[in-house]
């Protein structure tokens, strides 16, 4: 009987329910997950990289971060086809408001803005909602740094510790058992690393599956984004122990 | 004519302008403010066609109180700016405003700030500025006898240099001044010099 409030994104179902709306946070719950942690000195970025044939040649290094403007990125679960407008727009939104402030633009209102637009989709009909979830990661002079999630329904929130896509609850437990105010961005690293091993299907966890990103101050007080080279990423793994070396080693 | 000046001390920014509401040869009123208090620490002194002048700088004062009440946090005196020429050199492809602005504010991180901006959305950001007529005497004054680092004291002292020369010098001066302050405590009004007073409007 329900069906006959799926096909349209506008409608409440008797219970009071979207469906579009759920089933498209279902969609991301399939996608590959991705982590954020907000530390004292930086927000750490994790993604699990689904698509890992060996054929396949992107253009890009990162999969699924990607730089909003100097001070904000976002990692992505859900299709990208979606993502990639929202991204689109969001990359616009900031800079409009550089053109008319001089300034860059706070974080909290660029995730606004963003989730402004996919709630619209919620509403007006005879289009589907956004598949596509984010956590976003910036630094602005009023807040400082700043870590956001959003989902499908144009819901946001500011998080010390998220998770979206496959396996997000079990993640989001994991961190919240683990999570400790005032932690350095290396132990965020560290943290992120573990609770992804640990969500992820695959038995050992390689650079190629992953990716990492930060944001941080530099020493001269500019916001840096920074993408982990894989060469980095496996000397972390190894480092704080959620890869065998000998894996690397036999290779 | 038209005369508004301001300048930059040490914790504090001052705008000056005078308080005449001209029309041709007429003077109609004499206690005319020019200068509005935009927020809570941002001053705009304006000079221009009458109508206009309100019209903008009211028009501003709502938009940065609209961005203050969406997003929590004020904006800054150089986001301000920004805007307001943003906003002008949009009109001025359409139908100009005939406004030229002195916008003064105190920020946290950056301390006061003095901005100029023409009709044609010039943007400077300065020490010490001036618009109209008074401009030439009052720039003059403040050439010599400005400096980095003023007192409240010292500041007022040449504000008054200023009115003092713009009066003996300038054959249309305007009799009074409205002199406005914004510091760490906010934006206000710090004195007139007046040489008319205007007569009492008895109620209809």
């Amino acid at each position: 009987m329900s069906r006959r409030y799926d096909s349209r994104t506008t409608i409440f179902s008797p219970e009071g329910r979207l469906f579009q709306v759920e089933y498209a946070m279902e969609a991301i719950g399939n996608a590959g997950a991705a982590i954020g942690i907000l530390s004292k000195d930086g927000v750490v970025l994790v993604g699990e990289k689904k698509v890992t044939s060996k054929l396949l040649q992107t253009s890009a290094s990162t999969e699924k971060m990607y730089k909003i403007d100097d001070h904000v990125a976002c990692a992505v679960a859900g299709i990208m086809s979606d993502a990639n407008i929202l991204i689109n727009t969001a990359r616009v939104q900031a800079q409009r408001y550089t053109f008319a402030y001089q300034e860059p633009m706070p974080v909290e209102q660029l995730v606004q803005s963003l989730c402004d637009t996919k709630q619209g989709y919620t509403q007006f009909g005879g289009l589907r909602p956004f598949g596509v979830s984010f956590l976003f990661a910036g630094w602005d002079k009023n807040f400082g740094f700043q870590l956001y999630m959003s989902d499908p329904s144009g819901n946001y929130g500011g998080w010390k510790a998220a998770a979206i896509g496959a396996n997000n609850q079990a993640a989001q437990s994991m961190l919240k058992q683990d999570y400790k105010d005032d932690m350095t961005r290396e132990e965020g690293v560290q943290l992120a690393l573990k609770v992804l091993s640990k969500t992820m299907d695959s038995t050992s966890l390689t650079s190629d599956k992953l990716e990492l990103a930060e944001v941080f101050l530099s020493p001269s007080g500019n916001v840096k984004y920074q993408v982990c080279s894989p060469e980095t990423l496996n000397k972390l793994l190894v480092k704080f122990g959620v890869t065998q070396p000998a894996a690397e080693a036999s290779s | 004519m038209e005369c508004v000046f301001g300048l930059v001390g040490n914790g504090f920014a001052i705008v000056v302008a005078d308080s005449s509401a001209v029309h041709s040869i007429l003077v109609h009123k004499s206690n005319e403010d020019k200068i509005m208090v935009l927020d809570s620490h941002k001053l705009v002194a304006a000079s221009g066609e009458a109508g206009d002048r309100v019209q903008f700088t009211e028009y501003i004062q709502k938009n940065v109180a609209l961005y203050q009440f969406r997003n929590g946090i004020p904006l800054t005196t150089a986001a301000a700016a920004n805007f307001t020429r943003g906003e002008l050199a949009t009109a001025l492809r359409k139908n100009p405003y005939s406004v030229n602005i002195l916008l003064a504010g105190y920020d946290k991180e950056t301390g006061p700030s003095l901005y100029y901006i023409d009709y044609i959305a010039t943007l400077h950001k300065l020490d010490k500025g001036a618009f109209g007529y008074g401009s030439y005497f009052s720039l003059s004054m403040m050439d010599r006898h400005y400096h980095s680092g003023m007192s409240v004291e010292e500041a007022i002292d040449l504000v008054d240099k200023c009115i003092l020369e713009i009066r003996s010098r300038l054959v249309v001066a305007p009799p009074n001044f409205v002199i406005k302050i914004v510091d760490k405590d906010g934006a206000r009004e710090y004195a007139w010099r007046e040489s008319v007073k205007d007569g009492a409007v008895s109620t209809a």
